[in-house]
């Protein structure tokens, strides 16, 4: 299948392995295991179902970074979009994969048991046209996500202002990587060699936003694709950097990312969107700059404000290891509940939730060699 | 006729004789349903030439939308019921049918469902010999949902199970996976593949006659509700051993493996309602696989995997690693069949 099959040559990805275990050599071995991040929990479910991981050199190990939206979403938000959700008037609609993410009284899906009209949509726009059809109902989209979906929740809501179609409203929990990314490498115990930083964000906002992670805290990273050969080539780009000292935001996803990123999209976002002061990530904490609002000229379709739910202050259970699995401090398997209590059809853990949380990657293909 | 299915038409009276009359026993038309007895009255000395163990199985249909590329409620509900019987080698021969109908259905789609139910079943060679029908009010049911029983007779000389699955033996399809989910998906969700993807939906007696002869085959499932993942899971229920499915080997439609990749889903997950798994010693895989091949059914028929002693269900990747298979803890879709 073309742009499948050539990216998954397994020819191809010895050839690189081989480049990377020579480059490897230039590196002092004070320096290793190198701790790469793949920032993006798509490059995660990648590195897990083709066994990347497996393939490469003990001297290389992957910290699963925060960017899975389903993952770091707080229970609070969840009990707030829920308690919207179950409003008579509402059709709720959500991407399919956080219906099962679990708030403090289960999860959407859970919600949708008890009677609430939860529907899963491929496309903000999807959930527009349902309140176009529905013009008696109140139709609330979940917009969740990085600067990779924000693009389209923002010509949505243009739509919506444009039409005057003023049964449709937003819950906003867009959210953006770099305050997170600037966060974590602050602490300063967090031992980070390099990023694989994600392609799709990247192809929104380009590389600029990323150079104060070179420039700041001198760490290599490579923007980088989806495909198996597209991380393996990025491990070698970030290799490479790291055995010439270079300091780097490269581009391996060249065929997608431009420098400058997608302009339309951009215009798009900052038209409907603000920064918010702070927004809370499950398992980080609150993140100064990281969340995103509507801003006062789109305030109409803001569902919070239309339905005012009440706020929630529901945390994670304290056994709940999630916070320490993204930031590199654990693995999944050195959590007590992991594969015990907290499961994909139990999910206590936010990661355990989304098939690109690091725990749900281990849990469905590792987990035998662990028990 | 009124144009439009009412409470009338199944309330035992006239409408309902002139609906069981003019639609059910002239469309399934055969010499056991038109006695009009309470119950289909069969031959025993006919069954007993074949075997002496009767095959029995029965499923229910509730699929959403009715008419999708490849088949309908009805045919599927034929296939479906048919197939089940003949997974242990009994040539399916007879089905009941039991209809409930939602107040409002137009005639023409039940009509349209019932004749592609006769023309399924002529083509499996099966009767629908019993039936029933229930109305109920609008909004109790989703159109149509339609029920079937089937029974055949197993040949004496055939006992295949699971239980006979041993460690060497090889997993063979019988055709493309995941054609009939990623159909009802496609057709869902708007992905806008039309005219490239349509169910397999079909009957598979033809494939398991073609298999009767030949001596190593252990047993055959036919790979419907979660796929090729819930079978392998039943067979290692069964036998406690382990199976591993080459992911390269997989036949699959161009169509269907971008629907899968563009959403992130297992194509080994996705239900498929026309294609069988058939554990077979190594010995016999090749003979099994070319005579599933040499049917229309199984024309794109391939060995898949083997079966292990890890007591895992894994899939071997591309780059030689292999990963858990494990049933997924969500239905991806539901009210696919």
């Amino acid at each position: 299948m073309q742009y499948v099959d050539e990216f998954r040559d397994p020819k191809y990805a010895r050839l690189i392995i081989e480049r990377i275990n020579q480059t490897l050599e230039a590196i002092p071995e004070s320096r290793k295991p190198l701790q790469v991040m793949e920032v993006c929990g798509g490059h995660t479910h990648t590195i897990f179902k083709f066994g990347i991981d497996q393939l490469l050199p003990d001297s290389i190990e992957f910290v699963h970074g925060p960017g899975c939206p389903v993952c770091v979403l707080p229970k609070s938000r969840l009990d707030e979009c829920i308690a919207i959700a179950e409003n008579p008037q509402v059709i709720f609609c959500t991407f399919g994969d956080a219906i099962r993410a679990p708030g403090s009284s289960g999860s959407l899906q859970d919600a949708r048991a008890r009677g609430a009209d939860v529907r899963i949509v491929y496309s903000p726009l999807d959930a527009l046209a349902l309140a176009q059809q529905n013009p008696d109902r109140e139709v609330v989209f979940f917009g969740l996500g990085f600067e990779t979906t924000m693009p389209s929740t923002a010509m949505t809501l243009k739509q919506a202002k444009l039409n005057k179609i003023d049964n449709f409203s937003l819950f906003c929990q867009h959210i953006t990587i770099t305050p997170t990314l600037q966060c974590l490498l602050e602490p300063g115990d967090l031992r980070l060699d390099g990023f694989l930083m994600p392609g799709h964000v990247s192809m929104i906002i380009g590389s600029e936003p990323y150079q104060f992670i070179a420039n700041q805290y001198g760490k290599p990273s490579v923007i980088t694709g989806f495909e198996p050969l597209d991380i393996l080539q990025a491990l070698l780009m970030l290799v490479e950097q790291i055995a010439e000292q270079r300091c780097e935001v490269e581009n391996q996803y060249k065929r997608i990312v431009q420098p400058q990123g997608n302009q339309q999209a951009l215009i798009a976002m900052q038209e409907v969107f603000e920064a918010q002061q702070r927004s809370e990530w499950r398992g980080l904490g609150d993140i100064e700059n990281s969340g995103i609002q509507l801003n006062k000229e789109y305030q109409a379709f803001d569902a919070e404000v239309k339905f005012c739910p009440e706020k929630s202050t529901a945390k994670d259970p304290a056994e709940c290891r999630c916070g320490e699995v993204l930031t590199g401090r654990c693995k999944p398997t050195d959590c007590s509940i992991f594969a015990t209590s907290c499961r994909p059809d139990n999910a206590i853990g936010a990661l355990m939730v989304s098939s690109e949380g690091a725990c749900a990657a281990y849990y469905q293909y590792r987990r035998e060699e662990h028990q | 006729m009124s144009k439009r299915i009412t409470l009338a038409h199944g309330s035992g009276g006239a409408a309902m004789a002139q609906l069981i009359q003019e639609l059910f026993v002239e469309s399934f038309s055969n010499s056991y349903l038109a006695k009009q007895e309470d119950q289909a009255r069969l031959p025993m000395g006919e069954l007993i030439a074949h075997g002496e163990q009767l095959a029995f199985s029965t499923d229910s249909y509730v699929v959403d939308p009715i008419f999708f590329p490849g088949g309908d409620i009805g045919k599927l509900a034929v296939c479906g019921t048919a197939n089940d019987v003949a997974m242990c080698g009994a040539k399916p021969q007879f089905l009941s049918c039991g209809f409930i109908l939602e107040e409002g259905l137009e005639l023409s789609v039940l009509q349209q469902i019932v004749c592609s139910m006769a023309q399924t079943a002529e083509q499996a060679g099966v009767a629908i010999v019993t039936g029933d029908t229930k109305v109920v009010a609008k909004g109790a049911a989703d159109k149509i949902f339609i029920n079937t029983s089937g029974i055949g007779v197993i040949p004496s000389n055939i006992s295949w199970g699971a239980e006979q699955i041993e460690p060497g033996d090889q997993i063979i399809v019988s055709g493309t996976i995941a054609d009939h989910g990623a159909t009802i998906l496609n057709l869902r969700e708007s992905l806008g593949l039309d005219g490239e993807i349509e169910s397999d939906c079909q009957p598979l007696y033809p494939i398991v006659s073609a298999l009767l002869p030949i001596s190593g085959v252990k047993t055959l499932r036919d790979a419907t509700r979660g796929g090729v993942t819930a079978i392998m899971h039943e067979f290692k229920q069964i036998s406690g051993y382990g199976l591993e499915v080459n992911e390269a080997d997989l036949p699959l439609a161009p169509a269907v493996r971008g629907v899968c990749e563009l959403l992130g889903m297992d194509p080994l997950n996705f239900a498929n309602e026309g294609k069988l798994i058939a554990i077979v010693s190594k010995g016999s895989a090749e003979q099994a696989l070319q005579a599933m091949r040499a049917t229309e059914a199984g024309a794109n028929a391939a060995i898949i995997g083997e079966v292990n002693r890890s007591g895992r269900i894994t899939v071997k990747g591309c780059f030689g690693g292999s990963r858990l298979l494990d049933l997924p803890s969500t239905e991806p879709l539901p009210r696919i069949c």
